[in-house]
């Protein structure tokens, strides 16, 4: 089954519109998620009732676009203030493990090298409940001992931060290993007979070598963070990011405003996945 | 140089201690402690196994807890099965551009959010939805049909969330399965289907493994494609963690449900690195 080995006509054409199937398949809900912004009518669904911008831009219900809808675009908000801290955040780490495990032989590194692949193999809303009752576990503690309440502890922006944080940590932490480890020792020593120290050393030639895996990191767990759904959904307080505010939405009945947001997604994540690839192969 | 070193490592091991015991070590074994208690009344608790007990007894807990496991592995099944030729296809049989484009045109789906994937399927099968109007279209049904809410709809909203899980190391395994091997397989007098058993799948068998994990873990553990896709009756196990913790705030029975649900997923996917010889370190990593 390679190129080299003959197939009869009839396999080959039997074996290529399974694939293009497959593909289309793919394709499918994705494709009507987006044509069903611009239908003309209260339902994302048939009949067609005609071409419009207005789950876009219109001002005026029941037609209210997405950058007229102030819950939409606060949820984005939330959504991108909170992608920012847990990828900045997952990053730094994911650096400094990257270096630890790189770096330095000690004694139970095999154990710890396991425990941190752990939170890949744990159900999302299982580290979101743990997360849930060890905060609220610390917060009634500290309640009980200096009647102090530490709202940071309840269920919140916080809260999902840490929650996104303790899994999107190990994607980084295998991104920058795995750059890490492509780099030549030799380097920094040069730059360390030549009078530098460790640290400007690693600062000045380790430190922009890994910087491509650094930001393909930081660009992953951005997107991890924004479209995460299981975690955040038992953290979240009152303000929610976008997939919980359009989950809400949804349980209640579906506009094509929320076709349109899904198309923005859409194109906003294409982008920045672009960029990586683009920025990766320079 | 040493004390240097060593401050070097006490700085780089901290971040991962904190990040691991406060965010996974001591919450798992907090939830643990949680779901080994009882309620006696107002603030008092009491050690006992009462949340084990009825999550064991109350058929629909027990009943609910093995559909989630077996429709879990039911999806994995089919994923598996549905992108096995699509990945050998991409690694083997296309050739430059193409090759690419379809490894990228695989990769789309998983940049976007779950939920515009679930929403999509959604506008497809829902009673006034493209399918039915297509089937209506055809003269194959004479009234709306709904498609949603049911097993075999939920099963393909899951297939499709973890399609690109299963793909990617597929692809990659296959990609490094030198073409002459086939051929020799070819020479040595076996056929299609031998070569495939006995060359193949073997050397594809680490990306096997590892999207079957993958997808394993995520069917099990995903809640909007059951909940959004599923009918009244096909309750997942997730949902009922949900529920008894935000809508009852009953946390016990929550906290060991969520440790029943890491117990089983633990087990089957140690289960199935032992089958094959791997390690998590090796799959993962």
């Amino acid at each position: 089954m390679i190129p080299t080995i003959p197939r009869s006509r009839s396999f080959r054409i039997l074996y290529g519109s399974y694939v293009l199937l497959f593909f289309l398949y793919l394709a499918l809900p994705l494709t009507v998620v987006a044509v069903f912004a611009f239908n003309d009518s209260q339902f994302p669904s048939l009949p067609w009732e005609g071409f419009t911008w207005n789950w876009f831009f219109g001002e005026d219900r029941p037609q209210i676009g997405v950058f007229h809808e102030r819950g939409i675009l606060r949820a984005v908000g939330t959504s991108a203030f909170v992608a920012a801290c847990v990828s900045v955040l997952s990053v730094s780490v994911g650096t400094t493990n990257a270096f630890l495990f790189n770096r330095y032989e000690f004694r139970g590194k095999g154990a710890l090298y396991v425990l941190m692949l752990l939170p890949l193999v744990i159900p999302g809303i299982v580290l979101g409940i743990s997360i849930l009752v060890f905060s609220s576990t610390l917060a009634n503690g500290i309640w009980n001992a200096a009647e102090v309440d530490i709202q940071a502890l309840r269920p919140g922006l916080l809260l999902v931060i840490l929650g996104q944080f303790s899994f999107i940590t190990t994607i980084a932490t295998l991104v920058i290993t795995a750059r890490l480890q492509k780099f030549d020792r030799t380097l920094e020593e040069a730059a360390l007979n030549l009078g530098a120290t460790r640290l400007t050393a690693v600062r000045t030639i380790t430190i922009p070598f890994l910087m491509p895996a650094m930001i393909g990191a930081l660009v992953v767990a951005f997107l991890m963070s924004f479209e995460n759904f299981n975690t955040t959904l038992m953290l979240v307080g009152s303000d929610a990011p976008l997939t919980i505010a359009m989950f809400d939405r949804l349980k209640e009945g579906s506009t094509p405003l929320l076709n349109a947001v899904s198309l923005l997604l859409m194109l906003g994540s294409s982008l920045l996945a672009l960029v990586v690839i683009l920025f990766q192969r320079r | 140089m040493r004390a240097e070193a060593r401050i070097g490592f006490i700085l780089l091991l901290t971040p991962l201690l904190l990040w691991l015991g406060l965010l996974i070590v001591i919450p798992h074994i907090d939830m643990l402690m949680i779901s080994l208690r009882e309620r006696i009344s107002f603030g008092v608790y009491e050690p006992s196994l009462t949340q084990y007990e009825k999550a064991l007894t109350e058929p629909l807990y027990l009943r609910t807890f093995w559909r989630t496991a077996v429709m879990s592995v039911l999806a994995t099944g089919i994923t598996l099965l549905i992108a096995f030729p699509v990945s050998y296809y991409i690694a083997k049989m296309a050739r430059g551009r193409l090759q690419q484009v379809l490894f990228m045109l695989c990769l789309i789906p998983f940049y976007v959010s779950e939920l515009v994937r679930t929403f999509g399927w959604m506008i497809l099968l829902r009673e006034t939805g493209l399918v039915s109007n297509l089937l209506q279209w055809a003269g194959l049904a004479d009234q709306p049909v709904e498609m949603l809410y049911n097993d075999a709809a939920m099963m393909v909203g899951l297939v499709y969330t973890s399609m690109l899980f299963m793909v990617v190391p597929l692809v990659t395994t296959l990609e490094s399965l030198d073409d002459s091997v086939v051929e020799a397989g070819y020479d040595l007098g076996g056929n299609g289907l031998s070569v495939l058993r006995e060359i193949i799948i073997p050397h594809a068998m680490p990306g096997i493994v590892s999207g079957c994990i993958v997808v394993f873990m995520l069917s099990l553990g995903n809640y909007l494609t059951p909940t959004m896709l599923g009918g009244k009756d096909s309750l997942w196990f997730t949902e009922m963690i949900y529920n008894q913790f935000i809508v009852r705030s009953n946390w016990e029975l929550g906290a060991a449900f969520g440790f029943m649900l890491l117990v089983l997923s633990s087990v089957i996917v140690w289960g199935m690195l032992r089958l094959t010889g791997r390690t998590l370190q090796e799959t993962m990593g």
